[in-house]
Order: C-alpha cells, then structure tokens, then sequence
C-alpha cells in the first residue's frame, strides 16, 4: 500500500491513452497475462484436453508427455485440463470478491466523504477495525460455522476488501470534494447525491479501477490458500489450490505435481498486478515520472 | 504526550471489545447449540441439555460473553469442549511455537526489505534498481504456500539439508529447534519482504527529493551522511505503517505455512478444532490472533510519535 | 587573487527531452567581501549556476569550463572533497525555509551539524556556538529553543535558521538563491537586512540571486543580467540601472509596474515567452522576442562588450537600442486617460 492516491482526472479517455498504453512495459506484459487467464478460463468451458473429472486409474503419475503435455495427477486425470478448469475458480472468486468489496466499500467512502463529521469517523473506525481481520481469519470463522466450501470463501474475501474500498475511496473522494468545480455545483444547489453521481464517481474512477485489479489479484491468492487449506473450492471442481496441497503429499514421487499449479497462480498474480500498476502509471503521468 | 497515549489506549480497548463481541457472536451465537452440535443430530435432548448445562451454555448470551471476557483477563480461557484439558493449556503450548515463528519471519522480513528498498532507491533507475523491482514483482505473486513446498522440494527431498516438517519443542535445544523454524520462515518472508522493499524505496526516494536533503547537502553532508543521517529517518515513517498492517498478512500466512510444515502451531491447533466442532478453542485462538494484530499496530503507533515529532503536536 | 573566477562556464542537463543547455559561456568574478547580483526570470539558469559552483547537480549533468575558487579548481574535485568546501568555506540558502529543515531534527542539532562535521567540534561545544548563532540571527531565547522542531516555528524565523547554518563555520562566500520570495513582504526586508548586516559583519563575499529588481538595488554592487543560460548585461549595480543597454533589460525595468505611473496604463511587457531551454535556437538567446533583432542576432551568440570599464553587454545592437533612448517613441497606448478623466 503506497501513499494514498489522491483522485485525477479520469485519462480514461484522455488523449493519447492507447498510444501511453502500449508503450508501457508494464501493462503490456500485465494486460497480455491477465488476458491469457480470461481466455484459459473461457476457453476451458469449451473444451479441454480430457475430463478433469474423470479418474482413469491406468494413467496415473504420469511424467509430462506429448499425450499429457504436464502429466498426470495420482487420479489419472490430465493436470493441463485440471489447470484450464482451475483458473475459473480462481476468477470466479476473484471477481465476486473484489466486486462485494468494491460495491459496498465505495458505498461507504462515497458516504463517509459525502456526510463528513461522525458519520465519517464512525465508518473509518470501523473499517479500521476490519483490517484486524484478514482474510483467512474471516473465513476461518465462516468455514467453522457453516462449513467449507467456494462462497464461505468468497464472503470471506470480498468482506476483507470491503475495509481497503472504502478507506481508498474516502480519501480520494475528499480530495474531490474540496475542488472547486464541486464548490461551485454545491454554490448552485446541487445535493450530495448527484454530486457524488456525477462529479465524484467519474474523478476517482481510475483509482477504483487501480485498485480493483490489485485486490483481484489478492483474491486469487487467498482463494489458492484457502483450498490449499481445504477451506475454499471443494472436490471435484478443480482448484490451483487444492492441486498443490494433494502434491505436497507426493513431493518425492512426482515433484513436477507441485510446480504448474503453482506457477499457475503466480502467473496470474504476476499478470494482475503488471496491470494493475501500469494503468496506475498511466493513468497519471505526473506518477509514472517520479518512478 | 499523556493526552496522545490516552487517546490511543482508549482506541485500542475499543477495537479488542468490538473484535471480541464479533468473534463471540460468529463463533458462539450464531452456530446455535453447541451441545447439539458436538453430539450429533441423533442425540436424544435430555443428553444434549445436559451437556449444555455442563458447558454452560444454557445461561443467557450477555452473561456468556461477560464470563469469557473476565476469564480472558485473568488468564482462564475455558475447558476444551473436545479435550476437557484448559484452553489456556493448549494455545499456551502452541504459542510457543508461532510467536517465535512470526519474529522470526518479520525480523527477517525487515532486514531484507530494508536492505534492498534502501540499495534500490540508491541506484534509482539504474540495474541495481531494476533487478530488485524485477525480483520484488515475482516474489509479490508467488503463494507463500507454495514457494514453501518449493523450498521443501529444493532443501529436503533434493539436497536433505532440513526436515520436510514438523518440529521436536524447544526441550531440545535452541538451535534445533530454530532450524526447523528457518524454512518455514523464509517462506513467509520472502512475500512479505518483497512488499515491504517496494515501499521502503518508494519512501525513500520521495524523502531524497525533499529540500531539506538538499540542505543537509549543501552544508557538506556526503551522500552516505545524508540518507542515513537525514534520508531513513523520515523514510521510516510510511514503513514502518506498512509493517504494523504487514503483521495481520504475516499471522495469516503462519497458519497456512504451519499446515505446509506440520508444525504444532496456533494455526494447526485451529483446523484440527475446527473439524473437532471444538468451538471453544477456535473462539479463544480467533480471539487471540486478533488481538495480536490489534497490539501491535498500537504499538506502531506509539513508534510513529517516537520518530516523528510532529505527530504529538498535531494529534490532540 | 578573486575569491571566485568563473571561466566559460557551461552546464549541459540531462532532461526527459533531450538535452538542455541550460548555462551558456558564463564568466564572471567575484572579490572577497564583494556583493553580487544576479537577476532574471525563472529558468534563465541562475540557480542552475550556483547549483554548478556547489557542485549540487544531478550526476547526469555535465559541466564544462572552470571554476576557481581561492585557486582551487572546483570542477576538477571529487564530490567528498567539495563536501569539504561546501559548508565550510561556501554558505548556501534556498528559497524555500518551509521545506528546507528536517522536520524530524531539532534545530539545534542541524545547525550543529556543520560544526560537528567541518570543525570536529564536540556536542557540547557544537551547542554552545549553535545557540550563539541563533541568537546572532535573532531568535529569541535561542538558548530554550534550541531543541525545539522545525514545525515550531514561523516561515521567518526558519529562514533565519538557515543562515546560521549557513553561516556556522563562517564560509568566505554566502549564496543566496531567492532567499525571501517565499516569505511575507513585511518579513522580507528584515531577512535581507539580517543578510546585509552579517555579510558586513563577516568580511563575506555575497551572491544574490533574485527576480526582484528591488532587491538587488539595495543589496548588491554589482550585478549580472541572465537571459536564456547567458549573461546578457554585467555592471555595477548603478550603472546597469541607470543605463540599461541591453534590450532585456530594458524590457526588465519597463516591465515594473512604478509607485507613480498613471492609473489605467497597461503594464509593458516584453512580447513573446521565456524558451524552454531544451529549444534554445542558435544565435543570441534574445533574438525573436527583442524588437531589435536583425537577421544577423540569429547567426552567433554576441561576445561581450565593454561600454565602459567593469560593464560588459552582449549585443550587436547597441546603437540602435542607444539611439531609441535618446529619441523615445511612445510606445504604450494612452487607453484608459477618459477613465481618470470620469
């Protein structure tokens, strides 16, 4: 978490923002990664190279081959197809998680800076006390409650962001507020609410969208951990996750088990977060300079 | 200065009764009977009540909450509903465990970090720079989970350098014992650091551009004087912040990496609780992590009025 | 021997553009217990100059010529041994006291620092002198100030901190770079009385930069006119005033708003807009904007020329500026006379 990002002017649309965008490393490496997991995902949904859900004990542990481009698991079943189908757990939960987060912790910036005063101090305090809680926390006490399974765990996360949301999205919001445009549509009679729908919304856009592709990639390492953990995505829908904790057990007999999930989900952070911070950069110049 | 540390004590006896009146009402209201639950749905209800009455749970939820949180403060925590051995018993053994784990880890952590943030931000834009950017972006995206199965791969199945897991208690000695400590907590810090460098040199290169290094400069302060007589001071400020939020990520990754290495741990004491329906012990360990983290950036914000002169003035 | 022989200084920057030429060919001397001037809009490079005679630049610049001071050649020396000059013999202030203290220092302890660091004084001795300077440079009870915070004070009274430190180990030479554009009119004239007194005081040779034509009358004999990383105009401080050769700076002077001019005129202004100094064409720096230029201005940048001894002016077109001050044309609109006339 780098010093708060005041709002900017949306560059969404901005002059030159494809031409600043591909000349930048950073997104351009994050922007294709992050796009080949939409497309594995996609993809997965219409054919993979065998069932990730069928055991075929005569195939088991088999080392990488060009029947089996990264082998097999101790089921029998074919890890490249595993692989394809586990990346849309990891995006499913991603985006449900970041979305709660982001809807409701907007919700509450907007309002905290909309209504300053306690209104504001009593929505800081309490999600000053959310940070007391990570994720696994959150969704420990959920899974002991009401058990295992993906939507404990997308609560969970998406809970865990709310607190972020909504402290980024006050600051930012404040700062929007105190320009003068917002005084002068206050000066003519506005009410708080169309100025936060039309003035401040669109001038902290950029740092949602910032923000909500670093949380994304957050969540899809709390999702690998919690079904590492057996706490997230349950069997049979694959999971990078749970992929890694059933290889741990096999680490002498077939390591390879433990790399491509692994590096699977390390590739799509990796990815994430490239992007996230390259249209941070891009989307204000006066940052990009100082890096 | 009493008038700051009032102010904060007051915040953080607030934040441990609000965590505590969450956790009680996730984990001991809303589950419902915790007798019915321990034994079964085919239970009959005498057996059930009298269970309950011998957990003490039939008496009204206020008056539950009120004996848990008298008997946190004086160090009575309950009995295992699974074990009927004291809760305080058991995290007291398993604290013994991951609260030198976690130091270690955030010692390691830090000096890594700090280390490389500061090099970094020295040879700003040049290779130096670049490199530590580059690795920092890796180790930001690797699981901490699986680099720790990775160095398991690498230390004990290949070169047979460290145990695969688990971990023998202090009784035999100091060293022993931190060996079986070292990959786990490598594991945690490599994330951890990775972040922790990037704001370190992030910090430190927006200190260097204050003119008041310029200043220090223009008295004939070297280069060297001026960032470590001028430069880390200030930098330290938004770092050290991001250490204290840093430690609520570090507790959660003990309880993965606990798992990875099968060490007897809060974390492990948790899961096998949890499938236990132990729920005393879940809420007692929840409880505890919370509070840890809750402390310690308390005590974050003391050292901030400590480095920063201007936060005492400014903060009543 | 002059305290300071600056040679065909010349600083080439480093900037995201390309380079910038930011201090072309800039020659000048200064005695000891000498007060200079130097004057011009933003981005005309003074402090790009003085940042040079410090050797304050970033890595990336490169600087050319020599710069002799007390016979030493500064360009030639490794940054640890001008960290030995800086300081030391050359005192340096900026314009900015709000930023320029360490907010997490007391201000005892930064102004002990260059004790400390040039003389080896103790702690305890360090203070004693540190509490005397600030007393010198009038803060009041200094001695039970002199581990209070930099926040704790007022823009005034900071700036004051700075030239004790600036000041400590008593340098030959003080540089102040606009040391009070930042602060209050009224603090102003106190801050360069303060400067003028110790500089007196010290036997120091002084140079002033500043935008302010006001300033530099009353503090500097002599005085230098940049333009576009060049010195234009070089003379004693009353000579330069009085007779203005080169166009700048009789756009410079025209261009101040007087106590007496009539109410309704239009300011004069010189047309056109400073360079950036990354675009700088070849020629006189000036040419295009001055309503003298001839073709020629175009082709090679002016030499110096003496107009009478110690005032140097680089232009070719002097007769013709000379002549348009014997015979004036008006050249400012009488709009607005109806209005004084309602």
């Amino acid at each position: 978490m780098s010093a708060i990002p005041v709002a900017t002017p949306p560059l969404l649309h901005g002059p030159g923002f494809w031409k600043r965008a591909l000349g930048h490393r950073s997104f351009v490496i994050g922007a294709v990664l992050s796009l080949l997991l939409a497309l594995t995902a996609l993809l997965s949904l219409l054919w993979t190279p065998y069932s990730p859900y069928e055991v075929v004990m005569a195939a088991k542990m088999l080392p990488p081959d060009s029947h089996h481009w990264l082998g097999t698991d101790p089921y029998g079943r074919d890890v490249a197809s595993l692989i394809l189908v586990g990346a849309r757990a990891s995006i499913a939960v991603g985006v449900i998680a970041v979305s709660i987060g982001l809807l409701i912790g907007t919700a509450f910036g907007l309002l905290a800076a909309a209504r300053r005063g306690w209104v504001e101090e009593a929505i800081m305090r309490v999600a000053d006390f959310g940070f007391a809680f990570p994720a696994i926390l959150s969704a420990i006490m959920l899974t002991a409650v009401f058990g295992a399974g993906m939507v404990n765990a997308i609560i969970a996360i998406g809970i865990y962001n709310i607190p972020t949301f909504a402290r980024i999205t006050r600051a930012s919001a404040n700062a929007v507020w105190s320009r003068e445009f917002v005084l002068a549509a206050r000066a003519c009679g506005k009410g708080p609410l169309s100025i936060t729908m039309e003035h401040v919304l669109p001038n902290i856009a950029s740092v949602l969208i910032v923000q909500a592709t670093i949380r994304f990639a957050i969540a899809i390492l709390a999702e690998a951990a919690l079904s590492y953990l057996g706490l997230g995505t349950q069997p049979p829908q694959p999971s990078w996750g749970r992929m890694l904790s059933e290889a741990q057990t096999l680490l002498f007999q077939a390591p390879l088990l433990a790399v491509f999930p692994g590096a699977a989900i390390a590739l799509a952070v990796l990815g994430l977060n490239l992007l996230g911070d390259g249209l941070r950069d891009i989307f204000d110049p006066r940052l990009a300079r100082k890096r | 200065m009493s008038l700051f540390l009032f102010k904060r004590l007051i915040t953080l006896i607030a934040t441990l009764v609000g965590a505590s009146i969450v956790v009680f009402l996730v984990l001991e209201i809303l589950p419902g009977n915790a007798a019915q639950i321990l034994m079964g749905p085919d239970a009959s209800p005498e057996a059930v009540q009298a269970l309950a009455i011998k957990l003490g749970i039939d008496r009204p939820a206020v008056e539950r909450y009120w004996h848990w949180v008298s008997g946190m403060l004086v160090g009575d925590l309950g009995l295992s509903y699974a074990y009927s051995t004291p809760v305080a018993e058991l995290v007291l053994e398993r604290l013994a465990l991951t609260v030198p784990l976690a130091l270690m880890a955030m010692t390691i952590t830090t000096l890594l970090a700090l280390a490389a943030g500061i090099y970094a931000a020295a040879r700003h834009n040049k290779l130096g720079d670049v490199g530590v950017m580059g690795l920092s972006q890796i180790g930001i995206a690797i699981p901490n989970f699986w680099f720790a199965i990775l160095l398991i791969l690498l230390f004990s199945v290949h070169l047979g350098w460290f145990s695969a897991g688990g971990f023998e208690g202090w009784s035999e000695g100091i060293l022993p014992g931190i060996k079986a400590l070292f990959l786990p907590a490598i594991s945690l810090a490599v994330v951890q650091s990775a972040i922790l460098a990037r704001i370190t040199r992030s910090a430190v290169l927006e200190v260097l551009r204050e003119d008041f290094v310029r200043t220090a400069r223009a008295k004939g302060v070297s280069r060297r004087g001026a960032m470590w007589g001028h430069v880390l001071r200030n930098a330290m400020i938004p770092v050290i912040t991001v250490m204290g939020l840093q430690f609520a990520e570090l507790l959660a990754g003990t309880i993965v990496v606990e798992n990875v290495f099968y060490l007897p741990g809060l974390g492990r004491l948790i899961f096998q609780s949890i499938s236990n329906r132990d729920l005393i012990v879940v809420r007692n360990c929840v409880m505890l992590l919370a509070a840890m983290v809750v402390i310690v950036n308390f005590v974050v914000d003391l050292l901030y009025a400590v480095i920063d002169p201007r936060v005492k003035a400014s903060d009543i | 021997m002059p305290l300071l022989e600056v040679s065909n200084l010349h600083v080439r920057l480093h900037t995201h553009r390309g380079p910038a030429y930011a201090v072309r060919d800039v020659s000048f001397t200064l005695e000891r217990g000498e007060t200079l001037g130097l004057v011009g809009e933003s981005g005309c490079g003074k402090s790009i100059t003085v940042m040079a005679l410090m050797g304050l630049l970033p890595e990336s610049a490169q600087v050319t010529g020599s710069i002799r001071f007390d016979g030493q050649e500064l360009t030639a020396k490794s940054d640890p041994q001008m960290c030995e000059i800086r300081g030391n013999r050359i005192g340096m202030i900026f314009q900015e006291p709000m930023t320029a203290l360490n907010p997490v220092h007391s201000i005892g302890r930064q102004v002990a620092e260059p004790l400390r660091l040039h003389r080896g004084l103790s702690a305890s001795a360090a203070r004693k002198e540190a509490i005397s300077l600030l007393d010198r440079v009038g803060i009041p009870q200094a001695a039970r100030r002199i581990d209070a915070y930099p926040h704790q004070f007022s823009g005034g009274q900071r700036q004051r901190v700075t030239i004790a430190m600036a000041l400590a180990c008593g340098p030959d030479l003080l540089i102040a770079d606009e040391p009070t554009t930042a602060l209050d009119v009224t603090i102003q004239q106190q801050i360069l009385e303060l400067i003028s007194d110790l500089v007196a005081e010290r036997g120091m040779a002084l140079m002033l930069i500043s935008h302010d034509l006001g300033v530099i009358a009353q503090n500097v004999a002599r005085m230098l006119v940049m333009y576009g990383g060049s010195v234009v105009e070089s003379g004693p401080t009353e000579a330069v005033f009085a007779h203005r050769m080169h166009p700048y700076t009789l756009g410079l002077f025209a261009a101040r708003p007087g106590l007496l001019s009539q109410k309704g005129r239009k300011l004069a202004t010189i047309a056109g807009s400073v360079p950036e100094l990354v675009d700088l064409p070849a020629g006189c720096p000036f040419a295009g904007r001055c309503r003298f230029t001839i073709p020629e201005c175009h082709v090679t940048v002016p030499p110096p020329h003496q107009v009478e001894p110690g005032h140097h002016v680089r232009c070719i077109r002097l007769e013709a500026v000379a002549a348009e001050k014997a015979a004036p044309t008006p050249t400012l609109p009488r709009e607005g006379r109806e209005e004084e006339a309602a």
